[in-house]
């Protein structure tokens, strides 16, 4: 990770003897500075994430939450077995429901993604050339990305309503369907509902960050290929994109990562529904609905190993500028 | 030749028609709903035939609403301004200050803004209730900073890194002290990220459900979010879409209009620090 940059971004504080003083000045305040916001961050991220490791450790219940004990890894594993000689496991790493929910989560984590780099890609292309209204095109792609999660759930659950939907009416009467069909309930449409909504808002955000890395193609290479006489798809697939590709890494990893942790948008369109349930909508729902606070805590804890270790993948891939910038 | 570059030419512009429609029309049906109501509601009109605002009367005059949206509000603005002053101060350091142990911090920013929200539930539940702040805002304002802190810092520092050194060596020889050059130098200079990383944090403060839905516990102390996301009747023919699509579009508007107007420097502030606001 330590690279080039480090030692050429690192601020050339040139201290002859007579500035030490200074430097050791500027040093101290550095950290005063840098206190209320550490502090701040220990105590929101630091320490709330150490007590849900523990209490994935112990029994805790909301019912009565203070007294609660260490039980070891019986949260996620407990091999138990009976005088009949049966041997009965239970824990979260043996939970179907857990399972089913992991399966859920990386399918609509990898489809999504793919497509929102897809029609990123396109968009972007779009915006990179130039042409009359790029401004307005541009205005309206962010008009998905500004409006919250929240709503856009709640407009397309009214768009997709099996009874009075937009979707289902229009669908009719292009006889693409043949009766109405209850998109966001139905087991078969729900995942499909789910991640059609998402594409259609998070692609905004995988366009601008497309387009930020499109734009620092220099122009004469487009303009070389043009006197060679390469043809655009040629262009694309030999110039555009092996250039693009640090920029489409990042985003692709940054976007996957939050995929992986989706809640707000699932639990909202569809709820309790098996089919789309993520590890994030199962590990809130033991915590707080199911009375399962210990047994939740347990999944947060296995969701944040899952996602530390795409983390610490995306910092070396991504080869993060640690001196502040990317 | 001709022929085709005009065939190229209409394709291209259906191909741009297509993505603004499928950019701007679920907002716009949204707008046309909440202006219908009775039976025109379940109708699929793209204009209604009759523009109504009881929808809007109703939302504002019953339940929780407008007292949701002053949550909201100061809610969201507090968060702006906490993460800005915790971030100008912390992105000077890091920027312009050579000490032992600046990667390591700017490596836990980072760690941090990769957190998943559901990893620090279990632990901040405990700890606002333990400091009985749950069911207030400020148990809000505080959760909040695990997302807005991290990309603030690290936005702020990027751009404080790219000043020119120069303004503050001047500063120094006339012995300025390190606030003031933060408050004397730094800041008339800094307004463009201020105005970037303070909107994306607004935005970020003001979507929040996760913790909003489970920190509240009550109609008076929820969020705009959490108020939508709970209208609902009792059964799925009485669900008040008319109202939810008004209340949607309420608190919709003033994002789109605010991030219309500053896109340029949210698309800078986004791609700068490729995190999500």
């Amino acid at each position: 990770m330590a690279n080039a940059e480090l030692t050429t971004s690192i601020p050339v504080v040139t201290a002859p003897p007579r500035r030490s003083v200074l430097t050791r000045q500027r040093v101290r305040s550095a950290w005063l500075f840098l206190t209320p916001m550490l502090l701040v961050l220990i105590a929101v991220a630091g320490w709330p994430l150490l007590r849900t490791i523990y209490f994935g450790f112990t029994n805790t219940s909301l019912v009565d939450f203070d007294n609660h004990k260490w039980i070891g890894f019986a949260n996620y594993l407990q091999i138990v077995q009976l005088k009949s000689g049966r041997i009965l496991y239970s824990g979260v790493l043996v939970d179907p429901l857990w399972w089913r929910s992991v399966w859920n989560t990386v399918r609509f984590a990898v489809i999504s993604v793919f497509f929102e780099t897809f029609f990123g890609m396109i968009v972007a292309l779009v915006l990179n050339a130039e042409f009359r209204g790029r401004g307005v095109v541009r205005a309206a792609i962010l008009v998905p990305w500004a409006i919250p999660t929240i709503v856009s759930a709640k407009m397309w659950s009214w768009m997709l309503n099996d009874q009075f939907g937009i979707i289902n009416v229009v669908l009719l009467n292009l006889g693409i369907i043949h009766e109405k069909v209850a998109w966001t309930a139905s087991a078969d449409t729900a995942m499909t509902a789910v991640l059609v909504v998402d594409i259609w808002k998070t692609t905004p955000f995988m366009t601008l960050l497309i387009l930020a890395g499109l734009q620092m193609i220099p122009t004469d290479i487009y303009e070389a290929a043009k006197i060679d006489g390469v043809g655009p798809l040629k262009v694309f697939w030999r110039v555009t994109l092996p250039l693009v590709r640090p920029a489409l890494m990042v985003a692709v990893i940054f976007r996957a990562l939050d995929a992986l942790r989706i809640f707000d948008l699932i639990y909202v369109l569809t709820p309790n529904n098996a089919q789309t349930k993520s590890m994030s909508v199962f590990a809130k729902e033991n915590l707080f609905d199911f009375d399962k606070f210990a047994y939740g805590s347990a999944a947060s804890t296995l969701l944040f190993v899952l996602l530390a270790l795409i983390t610490i993948m995306y910092l070396w891939l991504g080869r993060v500028n640690l001196e502040g910038g990317r | 030749m001709t022929a085709a570059k005009l065939i190229r030419g209409t394709l291209f512009y259906l191909l741009v028609a297509v993505i603004v429609f499928i950019s701007v029309f679920p907002f716009y049906y949204a707008i046309i709903t909440s202006l219908k109501t009775g039976t025109a509601l379940f109708g699929t009109d793209l204009w209604p035939q009759v523009i109504s605002f009881t929808n809007y009367v109703l939302v504002f005059s019953s339940g929780s609403f407008p007292r949701n949206l002053l949550n909201s509000l100061f809610i969201s603005s507090t968060v702006v301004v906490l993460s800005l002053l915790l971030g100008i101060t912390a992105a000077y350091a890091l920027a312009r200050v050579a000490f032992k142990g600046r990667k390591v911090i700017l490596f836990a920013i980072l760690s941090v803004s990769m957190f998943p929200q559901l990893a620090v539930l279990a632990g901040l539940f405990e700890l606002v209730r333990a400091t009985h702040l749950i069911n207030t805002p400020f148990a809000l304002i505080f959760s909040y900073m695990i997302f807005t802190l991290p990309f603030t810092v690290w936005v702020l520092t990027t751009f404080v890194r790219d000043l020119p050194m120069e303004i503050e060596e001047a500063a120094i020889v006339d012995g300025a002290t390190p606030w003031n050059i933060i408050i004397k130098v730094f800041m008339p200079l800094m307004w463009p990220a201020l105005v970037t990383t303070g909107l994306l944090a607004f935005i970020g403060a003001w979507n929040e459900f996760l913790f909003a839905l489970t920190f509240t516990s009550n109609n008076d102390q929820r969020t705009v979010p959490v108020a939508i996301a709970l209208l609902g009747g009792a059964s799925d023919f009485e669900i008040p879409w008319g109202q939810i699509m008004a209340a949607s579009v309420i608190v919709t508007v003033p994002l789109v209009v605010l991030v219309l107007i500053f896109q340029r420097k949210i698309i800078s502030g986004l791609t700068a620090g490729g995190v999500k606001g």
